[in-house]
């Protein structure tokens, strides 16, 4: 998983049915320290994430379908995690 | 999955007996503010999506599922018509196809 941080939300009606009622979430990878670090990825939002959150991003399909609890859902990347607080050094 | 506009579409007379009677679109992937980010890819589509719109697309074993039990080969398939995202003082509304 990455560490990342919600930066926008996406509304689409017309979409694949085993995605229907799936919040979906723009999620921009980062560094423990916070440094936006790789593209913007849209998950799906299994943990009730909020725009501004600092959040685990998953970015493997099977396990993404999982954590959606849907079989054969077409997802490659789900939120599954909202992150209190991230400790570095010894 | 990742934020993209289609850019056209490909037709290829021969090809994989699973890839018949499915449109291949050309999808330019999107950086939250609209603007292209990184490289176009031959995407097949799932949702009836057309040149010019704003979708998204997911990659890997995964984007053969919308057509299951179908074994499609295909590594990027377009499973959303986008109406309208928000990110920070981005975002935007997907341009011109959906009428209110």
């Amino acid at each position: 998983m990455r560490l990342g941080r919600v930066v926008g939300t996406v509304v689409a009606t017309r979409k694949s049915a085993r995605l229907d009622g799936a919040k979906l979430l723009l999620v921009e990878a980062m560094t423990a320290g916070g440094v936006p670090s790789g593209p913007v990825t849209l998950a799906v939002d299994a943990a009730q994430a909020g725009v501004g959150d600092t959040v685990l991003l998953l970015l493997e399909g099977r396990a993404a379908g999982a954590a959606l609890g849907r079989r054969a859902a077409p997802v490659d990347a789900a939120v599954v995690g909202i992150v209190d607080a991230i400790e570095t050094g010894s | 999955m990742q934020l993209a506009r289609i850019v056209g579409t490909v037709v290829a007379t021969r090809k994989d007996d699973n890839l018949r009677g499915l449109k291949l679109l050309l999808v330019q992937p999107l950086a939250p503010d609209g603007r292209p980010s990184g490289r176009s890819l031959v995407g097949v589509d799932a949702v009836g999506a057309g040149v010019g719109e704003t979708v998204f697309f997911v990659r890997g074993r995964e984007a053969s599922f919308p057509f299951l039990p179908r074994q499609v080969p295909t590594d990027a398939t377009v499973v959303g018509s986008v109406d309208h995202w928000s990110a920070g003082a981005a975002g935007g509304r997907a341009p011109g196809e959906k009428q209110a």
